[in-house]
């Protein structure tokens, strides 16, 4: 390289480092070191307005003894259960989307008449705010006044009111069908903007072979969508893992429903305890991680086998 | 009778057309119960009602007035526009250096960006709280327009990066030869060219800043700022004797018109800017 070309080079790169420096400075800054300092006030035993007075105290917010009994995050009953709650709304609520999401994405691919309605009307879930989604949802739920009820017994499939809310089962089918309504239109869209690249020869020439509707969409739109399908659910897994304003609002955190994001929350926010609130918000990233990390490895692993 | 295969035709027709309508009502269908519910009062409530029974604005004179949603929602335009001006004029310059200058490191920042947008925010939580009180910005509106426009950086760089990328060279080049500076190029060149993708990361920022829950709830304490969400997870009925719900549908009903107008405005946009990076990859 010409040296005049090389100090431009270096002189630009200088100046990318310049451009780049605000948002690196801010994400550095307001997302990195409150990490970090999340990660070290697990250490402590600090309380929320008293941040300054604090002993180290080891992995005691994690597990610890004392007087031969288990304490900390590790320990707390409820910590669990928040996880399988999470965990199985996580699991439950992103395979409805999927499939709800895949079938709505389908119909928007078709040329019905109309279309562009369904496309507008798909939006206004998502856009609508989670905290408004969840109130709604609320009034629907209602044991006494809510529509669903009033639906479910107008069609004969229950003979007394059901309270969605208060029951534990109920309550967390609740929130599914809130966060499926809210969050299937992202989906959809998503899947159908990858509909949108297939050529349309290579259904014609399908068609032609005689292949079925169910064989093109198995060998045809199932493995080329694939790839955006995958974004999505890593997308919509890692949003449900961290679930917490739905639950919050439609079912005021309560034991049968409270997410992990919401335990860490009321640990760190409701009981002041900084030390045992930052350890169950590490936990709660170590887990979001994970998840992620299995999504990725998994799928290195298919997208390798399906080459060969 | 056998089935012809025009029968057959028209009976997906049918189908298809019988899910569309179904679609279509399940998406729209609790926005309009909320609504028609925010029109009724008093005795009213009592009854579901699938047709407008009332006219009544008195939950909304109520929840926006008396209930504080009204000084909620001009807290939440002040956070959004705010959020969104901080993140873009940040992420204009930062996408311009990842997408046109080729530098050691360009990489590296691009899957920082990327990691980041995967946090879950209960992680930054208390490592953000020492710092919103190191600020001073506690209950404060500045606390949140801070950590919003950081958490809506890494989606609004992305996207802008991509697009960037598939602007043809010679533009800039041009520009170089004439000896202008980098801030000439991304004003007089880039900023023309970048306008649709700017609203529309612009709009998702900001729809972002509007939904927000989780910070706006920990961070302020004072009624008198809080932004909408949370103004409405905190609302209380008129009274003890009535069926809260009228206001709540209300104040429910005023938080989402400002957002379901600009969706329906800017919808093709906001599809794109959704579904490009992930379609792209």
């Amino acid at each position: 390289m010409p040296r005049n070309a090389k100090t431009i080079f270096n002189r630009r790169a200088k100046e990318a480092w310049f451009l780049t420096m605000p948002a690196l400075l801010m994400l550095f800054g307001v997302a990195g070191w409150p990490l970090f300092r999340t990660f070290f006030y697990s250490f402590t035993d600090a309380a929320l307005d008293t941040p300054d007075e604090y002993s180290l105290v080891g992995l005691t917010n994690y597990l610890g003894w004392v007087d031969g009994e288990a304490i900390g995050v590790l320990a707390d009953p409820l910590w669990w259960r928040s996880v399988v709650n999470t965990l199985s709304f996580a699991a439950v609520s992103v395979t409805c989307e999927l499939i709800l999401g895949m079938a709505v994405a389908l119909l928007m691919h078709q040329s019905l008449r109309g279309r562009g309605l369904i496309r507008t009307a798909v939006l206004i879930p998502w856009a609508i705010p989670t905290i408004v989604s969840a109130k709604m949802w609320g009034w629907m739920f209602h044991d006494q006044y809510g529509v669903v009820n009033d639906i479910l017994s107008r069609l004969g499939l229950i003979d007394h009111p059901v309270a969605w809310i208060a029951e534990p089962f109920l309550s967390m089918c609740a929130v599914v069908i809130a966060d499926v309504w809210k969050t299937t239109p992202f989906m959809a869209l998503l899947l159908l903007a990858a509909l949108q690249t297939i050529p349309t020869s290579l259904y014609e020439a399908a068609r032609v072979d005689g292949a079925s509707a169910w064989t093109r969409f198995w060998h045809i739109t199932i493995p080329l969508i694939r790839p955006a399908m995958i974004v999505a659910l890593i997308f919509r897994a890692m949003d449900a893992l961290r679930v917490f304003d739905l639950i919050y609002v439609l079912t005021s955190n309560s034991e049968a429903t409270i997410s992990v994001s919401g335990y860490a929350r009321d640990q760190l926010v409701g009981y002041q305890k900084m030390g045992t609130g930052s350890a169950a918000s590490v936990l709660v990233f170590l887990m979001v991680t994970m998840v992620a990390a299995c999504f990725l490895y998994f799928n290195r692993i298919a997208a390798g086998s399906g080459e060969k | 009778m056998a089935i012809t295969p025009r029968a057959e035709k028209i009976a997906l027709r049918t189908a298809l057309y019988i899910g569309a309508a179904l679609t279509g009502v399940v998406c729209v269908f609790p926005f309009y119960n909320a609504v028609l519910t925010s029109l009724r009062t008093g005795q009213d409530l009592f009854l579901p009602r699938y047709l407008p029974t009332a006219f009544s604005l008195d939950n909304y004179v109520y929840a926006l007035g008396e209930a504080g949603i009204g000084r909620s929602l001009l807290n939440s335009v002040i956070v959004a526009v705010l959020t969104v001006g901080l993140c873009l004029v940040v992420s204009i310059t930062a996408s311009f250096a990842l997408a046109r200058i080729r530098f050691a490191g360009s990489k590296t920042i691009l899957f920082v960006v990327l990691c980041v947008s995967m946090f879950p925010q209960v992680a930054v939580l208390s490592g953000m709280f020492e710092l919103i009180r190191f600020l001073g910005l506690y209950d404060h509106l500045g606390a949140l327009v801070v950590s919003y426009a950081t958490f809506s950086l890494p989606f609004t760089i992305w996207v802008l990066t991509t697009f960037m990328r598939t602007i043809p060279t010679e533009i800039e080049e041009a520009a170089i030869v004439d000896g202008a500076s980098i801030a000439v190029i991304i004003r007089s060149v880039f900023l023309p060219i970048l306008g649709p993708s700017l609203v529309t990361t612009g709009l998702l920022a900001f729809i972002g800043a509007w939904n927000e829950f989780m910070f706006a709830l920990t961070f302020v304490i004072s009624p008198s700022n809080r932004t909408v969400p949370v103004g409405i997870a905190f609302l209380q009925g008129a009274s003890q004797y009535e069926l809260p719900w009228g206001s709540f549908m209300a104040a429910s009903v005023a938080a989402t018109i400002p957002i379901v107008v600009l969706v329906l405005i800017f919808q093709k946009r906001i599809v794109s800017g959704l579904t490009q990076g992930a379609v792209k990859e």
